[in-house]
Parts: structure tokens; C-alpha cells; sequence
């Protein structure tokens, strides 16, 4: 197995809560994950950065909405499907996740865990701290601070 | 309890937390004689109440506490130890303050009680001699002294009185005892509704000292009223702001059940929520209530730094105050402080001249600076005014141009008003010298900053020789805003209201009128005067989604400077909470944050002074130019124009182009004089020449009127009224019937509402008054005259 030296890898074992996005499996740490909601009522932010799809309000609180598609360079949700919204809390703020779609919360072993391939992209491969190798798929391991973060 | 100054109760209620507070300490100091740290608190109680019983001179108090402090600080130091009879003693002396205060609260002084026995027993405690022989089961009542073994007196010790009186301290205290005096009048009406609590307290005051005693001699039928320790607690400013932003939900929600009941046909359901819409107004009120201060918690302060300034300037202020009791939330109060006292070194340093140039100048010596503070329409405007030199417009234009701020070319196009608002820029000083109070060019840029921090405003105005005005708009609350929501592309904004000065809406048929292309930029007409415009939909990038040509305009104000946020719809006005945005949002420096409405929806809510800033700084000087050229051919050409209607007498109508009108006045008759064998009147500081337009047209009304109607009319500085015998009605001058059948003085005549009117040649009628009127040094355009 290769480690990467080049990032900050943390091949932890634990629990990573996934989701789907265009096709690819993703995942995030358990205890980063405050909530899951079904599609809500965004309010767009006109000269917002590209990836800031709106604001939601969340019993109360508004929260700012970040398209991980956007994020990950890849191509606008399809028209018609709902995205799903991963409400993570970092620092104490609540910040959510534009996904395609929920799955389930993986128990992942640090011995599966490998760097990103060198041929990853420049824009996702800040996000993609590495991938687990699970059977018969890819777990990609998200940078939750970085994804939310300008 | 009426008699007692604010001081007195603030220092009662401090010192009956600090007595139980007492209590606990002295007897945990059993369990653990050597904690120096209860020692110290205990003692620093008692100095305190020491020092302020000293400095309100209530001398037995003092005398008790002053032996109780000796003691103390001995068992502090360790040359005492604690002994069950020495806490004995000091339980007793804290039985005796409590009696004492028990007799201050209710009599206003400090009555029968006898203090020479306690503070014989801690003397004889302290020397270590056997302490009275009695233990004194019963507290050191006043009619039965103990009888004192060794009475030592302490005369020598309580010489010294204490100086340094603890006075922030009582300063400090929460100043709830307004709210807590209501509520006793309520229960001194209602007496019967709360005899267990009272019977509650007396009994606790008579464990504590013949409190009940005391009261019967002097008040025995206000059993009722509530003692003053009782009727107010500290609260943790903390626990408020939470309640806060909790009552602020409980709004939101309150909104949202409202919207939604309103479509409903259940009348319970109905009756239901107005009673939670109601209730929940009457409780954010309440929580608000408890944040107020009244302002003089700052102002207090003043007076002393007014002092010192004009004595290390060598002036001589007279500091006035009007509306000290305005209140306004605790958290901007402190945000206001520091603000304010700039402001108000900055007129003594800078507004108000020295006494020779004063007298010089033929003002009297004592300058006077005037904080004024009023509640008005949802805010607290504070105004820090002075009668002093004023600021010269020429002064500031000619610094800012030699500090590179503005080019001469722009000042040149900038009104007096504007040039005025530059003091607020970075890097700005006009002090001729730097003195070590103020002329460091840091200031009034950074006063700015502070009050637009929490929501504020700041503008100045000056008349040379005549003093300064800086006027402050705050916010009553930071957490709540009265704001207007518009629609714009489809999407909800917030406008806080405080920036709102008035809505204009157009049909189409009217705006494809009345909004002006002026090189490029929109203006619109607002009574004469061009209102640059802006459309929200351009600064935010987005497409309007409204077609049928209507516009609708919120007329904003920001930095001394008006323009018009054009906008798709308005839809309400709402109290809204406001909301933090992450920091990606707040980068884009258009939206103060954002806030949930009444249905649920997510809505931004705009920065005004960033949208102003944005939008009016994109314009250049050159294009600013090309549009004033414009506008002043515009304004040449254009047919429409409003007109003030006004009768002369004789069934006559006369109707003046309203640019010219600068405002509209009564005057008394009688306060008209004579200058030669003109006609003038005094009008703010000023002698204002008069025409009397009927005489002026050959028309001749009722001359005995008691109250003249006049029209003043201001450029470059000078005025003119222009009497009429009655102001009739505004009317757009656009569809007008015009012929040129025209007299002396006139320009021609319009059909206006029906009637023939005659139009005035203003400049003739204001040359009539002054001949002098255009001969300014500054060469002025003659004003907008009809075309006919």
C-alpha cells in the first residue's frame, strides 16, 4: 500500500455517513453530521460564490447551502431530481451539503484507506482526502472543513 | 421609599444581596476558618457598604462596618484567628447593618437603631477579651440595648473616613428599581392579592432586625409595598440576550402561524393566534424593557470630561442635557459610548471658539454644548450640539482636496451638504493644530464605523458661526428590526426601515414619464429634486421579472446622500430577526445578514451604505458631469414640471415651478419690519427680504391677515420670501393649456386644474426682494424657469 506524502491523509477507521454524487460513492465522519433533511426551499444569494447554492432555513437558523457538485467540479444536478441536504456542523456553525442522495453510514478500516490517484483533478482533489476500498466500490473520503470552506 | 434617591435604593439593594451573601460566607468560615479567600470577600462586603454608608453619611452604619472592617482585616491578615465567638460577633454586626438598612428603607434614615452595643462587643471580640456575657439570643434590637461591658469607644477609628467610596459600585447597580417602583404601586393598590408574600418578608426582616418595628412608626399602612431589595434582582446580562433571541423565535414563529391562520375559516383557530400574536408583542416588549438604560448611564460621564477639556483648552462649556431618561438597549448603549464622547470632545475642542473670539464674534462667553436624545418613529436619535464656530464647507473642501481625498473638480459639483459629510472619511482633520485631545485625523471616520457596527447612522450639519449639529439614528434593539421586504427578480429582501425615508410608486403610464435617462442614469423627479436611482435588480445582477413598466421606488437615505432603490414589489413591513450569514456571504458586503419571514422563507437583508457605496461610487466625474449638463437641459426643456399653486387674492392663481420653493413657512403678520421701505421678516438667525406677490402683480388682497402665507426661496446662502395669500395645491404642470397672454411679472398663463393660471417669472419676483439675489460671488444658474 502507498501512502501519499503530498496530503495530509488520516487513513482513521470509524464511521463515515455516505451519499451519492454523479455516480461516485462520498463519504464524511459520522460525528460531523448533525442532521440529513429531504430537499428544501432554497433562497439564492445574487454575486454569491458559484458553489453557495442558497440559504435554508433550518428551525429557525439559516444555514448556508453549499452545491457539493458545484464543489467537485462536477456537472449541475440533472433537472427534475431533488437534492438532499447533509447538515454538518463544524466549529459550532451549521453549514449544509447539496447531495444527490443518502446512503449508508459505513464502518471503514484504516487499512483500505489510499491517497487519491494521482490522476484526480486539480479541484476535487483539495476536497478528496483519499479513498476506502470497499467491496465492489470506491469510498471517497470528503474534507468536510475544506468542502465547506471558500 | 419616595424620598430615597436612585443612589440610596441602588446602594439598599446591593447591600441586602451582599448581607445574604454575608450570611453564607461567615458561617462556611466556620467550617473552614482558614479560607482567606472567603475572608477577603467578606471583608471587601463589608468595606463597601462602608464606604458608601460614608459617602451617603449614614454614620452608624459606617461606624458598625468600620469595626466590623477592623476585625476583619485582622482575621484576613492572620493576627486574629476565628473563633465561634468572634463569628458570632460579626453575624451580629451583619444583623445590625440589615436593621440599620431595614430603617434607611423605610424611614429614609437611619432611625432608633443603637449600634454602640455591637460595636462594643467586636472591639471587645477583636481584643480578645470575653465578649458580652450575654450571648444576645435576640438581635441588638434598638429598644433593648445590650448592655455594653467595655464600651470602647471607636471614636478614633472612625475619624478616618473612607475616600475612596466604592461609587461605581453603587453606579453600577442593575437600575431596575423604575420597573420594581410600578410594581409596588400595583401592589400597594391591590393589597389583598399578596399578603402571603408580604408576611413572607416581615418575617424574614424581623429574623434579621426589628425591621417590622421600625416600619410601624413610620409607614404602618403601607404593609403593602414591597421592600426594596425584594422588588428588583440582577439578572445575567447573559440570561437576557438569551431570552432575547429566544422571544426573537417565538416573533418568527408568531409570524408564520398568523400567515397561516389568516387563510383559515376556523374562528378559534383565529381567535387563538391573534391572542398569541398579541401576547407575544406584549412579551417582546417586556424582554426588551429589561435590556433598557436610560441614556444618562453614559451621559453621566460627560459633564466631568467637559469640564476638564474646556479648562485644558481654556474655554468655558456649559454642558445642557435634554431626554436623559431616553432608554435604549443596553448592548448599544456601550457601543454608543465611546462614539459619543468623541463627538462631544470634538466640539469642545474644535466647535466651540475660546471666550475672546466668542465675544469677538458677539456671542457670550460660556459656550454651550447640548446633548439632546428623543425616541423617534422606532429609533433614538442622539444630537451632540454646540453653538460654536461651525464647520466653514470652503475649509473642509480645501482639505480634502489637498489631502488627495477629492479631486478640486468634484468638490467643485459637490453641494455644501455633502462637502459637509467628508469629515467622516478616513485620514480627515481639520484641526488646524494637533492637540493632544483631538486633530489626529482619527476620529470621526471611526465614530462612523462604530455607529454603522450596530445599525446606525451619523450625519452632521453646520451653519458657520452658528454652531454644529451631529446627529446619531440608532436602533432601539439590535436583535428585533421593523424592516420593509421587497420583491426583486423573484426573490424576498429585507430593508431595515431605519435607512427608509419613503416609498414612490409609478404606473407605467406615469414612470415612462416620470423616470429620466440622464446620461445613462435613471433619475426620477422626487418634488423637483433629482433622486438618483438605482435598480437592485443591476447591483445584484439579476433579471426584473416585472414587465408592466410599473416601478416602484424606496426612497433611501445613506450618509447624508438620498437615492432611489428601485425594486420589483413591495410586499410588507415586519419585524424581523436578524441572523448572522457565514463569512462567504458576508465578503460579498451587500447583506447585513439575513432573516427568516413570516412564512418560513429564507430572505437577505440588504447593507444599505454598501449599496449605496456600490452603486453611487461607480459613477465618475465625468459621467457625473455629462448628466448634470443634461439635467440642466432636461430640466430647460422639459413641459413637465410641478408647480406650486397659490392664490393672490382677487380669484387670481398664480403657480411657482416647485425647484424653486425651498420650503413653506406661516409668519405672524406683525413680526414683518422695515428695511427702508422694504419689507423683511426674521427667519432663523436671518433677515429675510419679502415680496408680497399680489403688490408685486398689481393684485390687491386682504392685507390684514394675521398669518402670512410665504414661500421661501434659497440659493448660495440667500433667501427670499414671497407672501401669497394662500397655498392652494401641487399639480404637475405637464398636460397644461398654456397661452403666452402674459403681464408684467409673469411668464404666460397654463390651464391648471381647471382654471386659467398665471405662471410667475420667479427670477423678476425674487429680484423684487433682492436685488441683490444673483449677484452672489458664486455665479449661480438662474433657476429652472418655464419655457411657454
Amino acid at each position: 500500500m502507498t501512502t501519499a506524502t503530498d496530503t495530509p491523509t488520516r487513513a482513521t477507521s470509524g464511521q463515515l455517513a455516505t451519499f451519492r454524487l454523479d455516480g461516485d460513492l462520498y463519504g464524511v465522519e459520522v460525528e460531523h453530521v448533525q442532521e440529513v433533511l429531504r430537499s428544501q426551499g432554497l433562497t439564492r444569494v445574487p454575486l454569491a460564490p458559484p458553489a453557495v447554492a442558497g440559504l435554508i432555513n433550518l428551525r429557525g437558523q439559516v444555514v448556508t447551502a453549499i452545491e457539493l457538485r458545484e464543489r467537485l467540479g462536477r456537472p449541475p444536478r440533472p433537472a427534475g431530481t431533488d437534492a438532499v441536504v447533509i447538515v454538518v456542523r463544524l466549529h459550532g456553525e451549521a453549514v449544509s451539503l447539496l447531495v444527490d442522495s443518502i446512503a449508508d453510514v459505513v464502518d471503514v478500516d484504516a487499512a483500505d484507506f489510499e491517497a487519491p490517484p494521482d490522476t484526480l483533478d486539480g479541484q476535487a482533489r483539495e476536497l478528496i482526502r483519499g479513498a476506502y476500498k470497499l467491496d465492489g466500490s470506491l469510498l471517497l473520503a470528503l474534507d468536510v472543513q475544506k468542502a465547506v470552506g471558500s | 421609599m419616595d424620598g430615597l434617591d436612585d443612589i440610596v435604593e441602588e446602594f439598599l439593594v446591593e447591600s441586602h444581596e451582599n448581607l445574604d451573601q454575608l450570611d453564607t460566607d461567615l458561617v462556611a468560615l466556620e467550617q473552614e476558618p482558614d479560607s482567606r479567600e472567603r475572608l477577603s470577600s467578606i471583608f471587601r462586603t463589608i468595606h463597601t457598604i462602608k464606604g458608601t454608608s460614608g459617602f451617603l453619611a449614614f454614620g452608624r452604619l459606617e461606624e458598625v462596618t468600620h469595626v466590623g472592617e477592623n476585625m476583619l482585616s485582622r482575621l484576613r491578615d492572620g493576627v486574629l484567628a476565628l473563633t465561634p465567638e468572634r463569628t458570632s460577633v460579626l453575624l451580629r454586626m451583619v444583623d445590625t447593618v440589615r436593621s440599620l438598612l431595614a430603617s434607611i428603607e423605610t424611614t429614609g434614615g437611619e432611625g432608633g437603631v443603637d449600634v454602640s452595643a455591637v460595636v462594643a462587643e467586636i472591639s471587645a471580640a477583636m481584643e480578645d477579651r470575653p465578649a458580652a456575657p450575654t450571648p444576645a439570643p435576640a438581635p441588638p434590637a434598638a429598644p433593648a440595648p445590650v448592655p455594653a461591658v467595655e464600651p470602647t469607644p471607636v471614636a478614633e477609628a472612625a475619624v478616618e473616613t473612607p475616600v475612596e467610596a466604592p461609587v461605581e459600585a453603587v453606579a453600577g447597580a442593575v437600575a431596575g428599581a423604575v420597573a420594581g417602583a410600578d410594581v409596588q404601586d400595583e401592589h400597594a393598590d391591590d393589597a389583598h392579592e399578596a399578603p402571603d408574600a408580604h408576611e413572607d418578608h416581615d418575617d424574614h426582616a424581623e429574623a434579621g432586625a426589628p425591621a417590622g418595628a421600625a416600619r410601624s412608626d413610620g409607614q404602618g399602612g403601607q404593609q403593602a409595598r414591597r421592600g426594596v431589595a425584594d422588588s428588583t434582582i440582577r439578572v445575567d446580562v447573559d440570561l437576557l440576550d438569551s431570552l432575547m433571541l429566544l422571544v426573537g423565535e417565538l416573533v418568527l414563529t408568531r409570524n408564520q402561524i398568523v400567515q397561516y391562520v389568516g387563510r383559515s375559516t376556523d374562528t378559534d383557530l383565529v381567535r387563538a393566534s391573534q391572542r398569541l400574536n398579541l401576547i407575544a408583542s406584549e412579551l417582546q416588549e417586556g424582554v426588551m424593557k429589561t435590556r433598557m438604560q436610560p441614556i444618562d448611564h453614559i451621559w453621566s460621564k460627560l459633564p466631568r470630561v467637559v469640564r476638564d477639556l474646556g479648562l485644558q483648552c481654556g474655554k468655558t462649556v456649559r454642558l445642557e442635557m435634554e431626554g436623559k431618561d431616553t432608554e435604549l438597549d443596553k448592548t448599544l448603549l456601550e457601543a454608543v459610548k465611546d462614539p459619543l464622547t468623541h463627538l462631544v470632545r470634538n466640539s469642545v475642542d474644535h466647535g466651540i471658539e475660546s471666550p475672546d473670539r466668542r465675544r469677538a464674534a458677539g456671542k457670550p462667553a460660556e459656550g454651550v454644548l447640548t446633548l439632546r436624545a428623543k425616541h423617534e418613529s422606532g429609533q433614538v436619535v442622539v444630537e451632540v450640539a454646540d453653538d460654536g464656530a461651525g464647520i466653514d464647507p470652503a475649509r473642509i473642501g480645501a482639505k480634502a482636496v489637498e489631502r488627495g481625498l477629492v479631486t478640486a473638480d468634484q468638490l467643485s459639483r459637490m453641494g455644501p451638504q455633502d462637502v459637509l459629510q467628508m469629515i467622516f472619511l478616513p485620514g480627515f482633520s481639520t484641526a488646524a493644530a494637533v492637540t493632544n485631545v483631538s486633530g489626529r485625523g482619527v476620529g470621526m471616520d471611526v465614530v462612523k464605523t462604530n455607529i454603522e457596527s450596530i445599525g446606525g447612522t451619523i450625519e452632521v450639519e453646520s451653519e458657520p458661526g452658528r454652531g454644529t449639529v451631529c446627529r446619531l439614528r440608532i436602533p432601539l434593539t439590535l436583535a428585533i428590526v421593523p424592516a420593509l421586504t421587497v420583491e426583486c427578480a423573484g426573490d424576498r429582501y429585507a430593508i431595515p426601515q431605519i435607512s427608509l425615508q419613503e416609498l414612490v410608486s409609478l404606473d407605467a403610464e406615469k414612470a415612462a414619464n416620470a423616470v429620466e435617462e440622464v446620461g445613462g442614469a435613471p433619475v426620477y423627479r422626487l418634488r423637483g429634486e433629482l433622486l438618483p436611482l438605482v435598480r437592485l435588480t443591476d447591483v445584484l445582477g439579476l433579471t426584473s421579472d416585472r414587465h408592466d413598466g410599473h416601478v416602484v421606488i424606496a426612497v433611501l437615505r445613506s450618509e447624508g446622500r438620498r437615492f432611489g432603490l428601485v425594486v420589483d414589489r413591495v410586499i410588507n413591513t415586519e419585524e424581523i430577526v436578524v441572523k448572522a450569514v457565514g463569512g462567504q456571504l458576508k465578503a460579498i458586503g451587500l447583506y447585513s445578514g439575513a432573516t427568516v419571514l413570516g412564512d418560513g422563507a429564507v430572505a437577505l437583508i440588504l447593507d444599505v451604505q454598501a449599496l449605496a457605496r456600490r452603486a453611487l461610487r461607480t459613477e465618475t466625474a465625468e459621467r457625473q458631469e455629462a448628466r448634470e449638463a443634461a439635467a440642466r437641459t432636461v430640466a430647460a426643456e422639459t413641459e413637465r414640471q410641478r408647480m406650486l399653486l397659490a392664490a393672490i387674492g382677487e380669484g387670481r392663481r398664480v403657480a411657482i415651478p416647485l425647484d424653486t420653493v425651498t420650503r413653506l413657512e406661516q409668519v405672524r403678520a406683525e413680526s414683518v419690519e422695515r428695511v427702508g421701505n422694504r419689507e423683511v421678516v426674521q427667519y432663523r438667525g436671518a433677515i429675510l427680504p419679502i415680496v408680497r406677490l399680489d403688490r408685486h402683480l398689481g393684485a390687491y388682497g386682504t392685507s390684514d391677515r394675521e398669518v402670512l402665507e410665504v414661500i421661501v426661496y434659497s440659493d448660495h446662502g440667500r433667501s427670499v420670501a414671497i407672501v401669497v395669500e394662500e397655498i392652494l395645491d401641487i399639480v404637475d404642470g405637464g398636460a397644461a393649456v398654456r397661452s403666452d397672454i402674459d403681464d408684467m411679472g409673469l411668464l404666460g398663463s397654463a390651464v391648471l386644474g381647471d382654471k386659467v393660471t398665471e405662471l410667475l417669472d420667479v427670477r423678476a419676483a425674487i429680484l423684487a426682494a433682492d436685488p441683490a439675489f444673483y449677484a452672489t460671488p458664486v455665479p449661480s444658474p438662474a433657476p429652472s424657469l418655464l419655457e411657454v
